[in-house]
């Protein structure tokens, strides 16, 4: 009998509302991640600054009797340091998580299978985008706002907490502008190739790239004018705005948020093309 | 949806790539029970299948889908039917198991239910044994396999297959086939397969729907569509002079030819005029008939005459 098991039956239980199935895709990629030890690893080096920093804010709370200690006081500008560095995090992280998303699903021809599901574009996309968004949160907005919940532990006091109130929603809103330029930018290229390792070195062109750009026209212009083209010094104009800081580039920050925007919108829009169920060539 | 409606009804389908017309006009219906999908490669099959899983969006025309309309219950409907792909599909970095589970919670059963049902559909499907490996790792059979786990571990009240016995070999192609033909006859599950190898339909399904060009053919139940509306004889024939002329006179008399080896030949021949009038052509034109014997229609008989194949 070449059946191996007659044992197939209908199902009697209630089957769960449609609309949650991006919670799906994203619980089990976060799981898969997570499963990954060299990740993990990665996950780990990511909270280095956040320990020197922790350091930095026990060292200025507690060793008031020395000079050299107001040096290490924590400013609005710390924590906007703290964010810029761990930019270098958010690099290696969107790489790691984002490359392969969309890439390997194309490869695998996995998308007729999750669309064949109830399951709209949409869906599927915010899964996905959910799996990078969080990591990324895990590397910036989660400790920055664990670091300002440190200095107020260290400090004893909600003095500097008080007088920074801006700091909580401002790296929120910093953080939250990062990770979704960050996603939005890795999705979209993720789902232009079936190739991981081909996504990975594009994302690393438009970042590089566009930073050489500029950096060309600055050296031959001597202007910061043209920052509006780097990916990077957008990212840097908006933030210096958010925390209240002096503007490194001359370019408005108007502008520089409208670049981020439209990038943001660009990769809606390839998303929009190359995320179906069947590839027509026509 | 009534008891004894159609599973699938299109109403003047066109769908468009470019400048190709994959689908023309096509108006049909799909019976409940297990119905094949035939026809010839670009016929329209798998196009048709993508427009009722609302991947292809239809230049015109309307499709229901379990009494549902595609255009405005995608959703609903994808949680009822089951899609086998015919190209290899799998979620990468996934065992058996988590795959399978995984497509049971995207289509909407509780997480628990869900693995509890991937365990219970690999071993129906005969992935038992492998349902802790690596989907990356399959035999071209077992990805097959695990394709149809996937499609039935939400338990659809209707499966699209395409093409299910690819590239396996013959005792997989078996049970592949006998699988299927478990799950239309025995377990209650609605099923159009789609697929260009006709002993497959035959095996498997109660009705066919013949396409060709992207209109439809034929359609009908198989039993019906194979009763012969004239007479169809395997004939043997010599002669001095070219067989090809001979042939060329049994289908200027309005019969149907198609040669089945060098000198055989099934021959139907339309209305009453049965044997008599096979043996006044041969007569007529000096062959000997060395061997006539009524034969059985098959369903590659009905597929030909449809798609207008010699």
């Amino acid at each position: 009998m070449p059946i191996h098991d007659q044992g197939y039956r209908r199902y009697g239980g209630n089957k769960v509302r449609t609309g949650t199935g991006w919670m799906v895709i994203a619980r089990a990629g976060i799981r898969t991640m997570v499963s990954k030890k060299a990740f993990l690893g990665l996950m780990l080096i990511s909270w280095f600054p956040f320990f020197v920093r922790a350091v930095q804010f026990y060292a200025a709370s507690n060793l008031a009797n020395i000079p050299q200690a107001s040096l290490l006081a924590p400013s609005a500008d710390t924590f906007r340091q703290f964010l810029e560095q761990q930019q270098t995090f958010v690099f290696f992280v969107t790489v790691y998580v984002g490359a392969g998303l969309i890439a390997n699903d194309r490869r695998a021809n996995a998308l007729q299978i999750y669309l064949s599901k109830p399951l709209t574009r949409a869906e599927y996309v915010l899964g996905k985008l959910a799996i990078l968004m969080t990591f990324l949160a895990l590397v910036t907005w989660l400790p920055a706002i664990v670091l300002l919940i440190v200095q107020i532990a260290f400090a004893g006091n909600f003095t500097f907490f008080k007088n920074n109130a801006f700091l909580f929603p401002a790296i929120t809103l910093f953080a939250f502008i990062e990770v979704a330029l960050a996603s939005s930018t890795m999705l979209a290229l993720s789902s232009l190739s079936k190739s991981s390792r081909y996504v990975a070195i594009l994302y690393a062109a438009v970042i590089f790239f566009t930073q050489a750009v500029y950096g060309v026209l600055y050296a031959v212009t001597r202007s910061t004018s043209f920052s509006w083209l780097s990916f990077s010094a957008n990212l840097s104009q908006i933030g210096d705005v958010i925390f209240r800081q002096p503007q490194k580039y001359d370019t408005p920050w108007p502008v520089s948020l409208l670049m981020i925007a439209a990038l943001v919108a660009l990769s809606g829009v390839i998303l929009e093309r190359r995320v179906r169920g069947v590839e027509v060539v026509a | 949806m009534a008891e004894g409606d159609p599973v699938v009804t299109l109403e003047g389908v066109t769908v468009t790539y470019g400048t190709n017309r994959a689908l023309r006009d096509v108006t049909s219906s799909f019976a409940a029970g297990a119905v094949g999908l035939l026809g010839p490669n670009g016929a329209g099959k798998s196009t048709m299948i993508k427009s009722l899983l609302g991947f292809i969006v239809p230049e015109r025309g309307r499709l229901r889908v379990l009494g549902l309309d595609v255009a405005e219950a995608p959703l609903e409907i994808r949680a009822r039917v089951g899609y086998m792909p015919e190209s290899d599909s799998h979620i990468p970095g996934m065992n058996a198991v988590s795959f399978v589970a995984y497509c049971g919670e995207l289509a909407g059963l509780p997480r628990v239910d869900a693995m509890q049902r991937a365990h219970e559909v690999l071993f129906y499907v005969g992935l038992g044994e492998a349902r802790y490996r690596n989907v990356e790792t399959y035999s071209t059979g077992m990805k097959q396999r695990i394709k149809l786990a996937q499609a039935l571990v939400h338990d659809p009240d209707l499966l699209f297959l395409d093409e299910p016995t690819n590239g396996m070999d013959p005792k997989g192609r078996d049970e592949m086939l006998e699988l299927v033909r478990d799950l239309a006859h025995n377990k209650g599950v609605n099923l159009i397969l789609c697929s260009h190898l006709l002993p497959d339909v035959e095996y498997t399904c109660d009705s066919v729907v013949v396409m060709d060009k992207g209109a439809i053919a034929a359609s009908g139940p198989i039993d019906a569509l194979k009763q012969p509306r004239g007479r169809v004889y395997e004939l043997r024939v010599k002669t001095a002079d070219d067989l090809d002329r001979f042939v060329e006179r049994l289908r200027a008399a309005g019969l149907e030819c198609k040669q089945a080896d060098e000198d055989v030949m099934r021959v139907f021949v339309p209305g009453a005029g049965g044997a008599q009038q096979l043996f006044a052509l041969a007569a007529a034109d000096r062959v000997q008939v060395r061997h006539l014997r009524p034969s059985v229609p098959t369903l590659e008989d009905v597929f030909a005459h449809a798609v207008g194949e010699e």
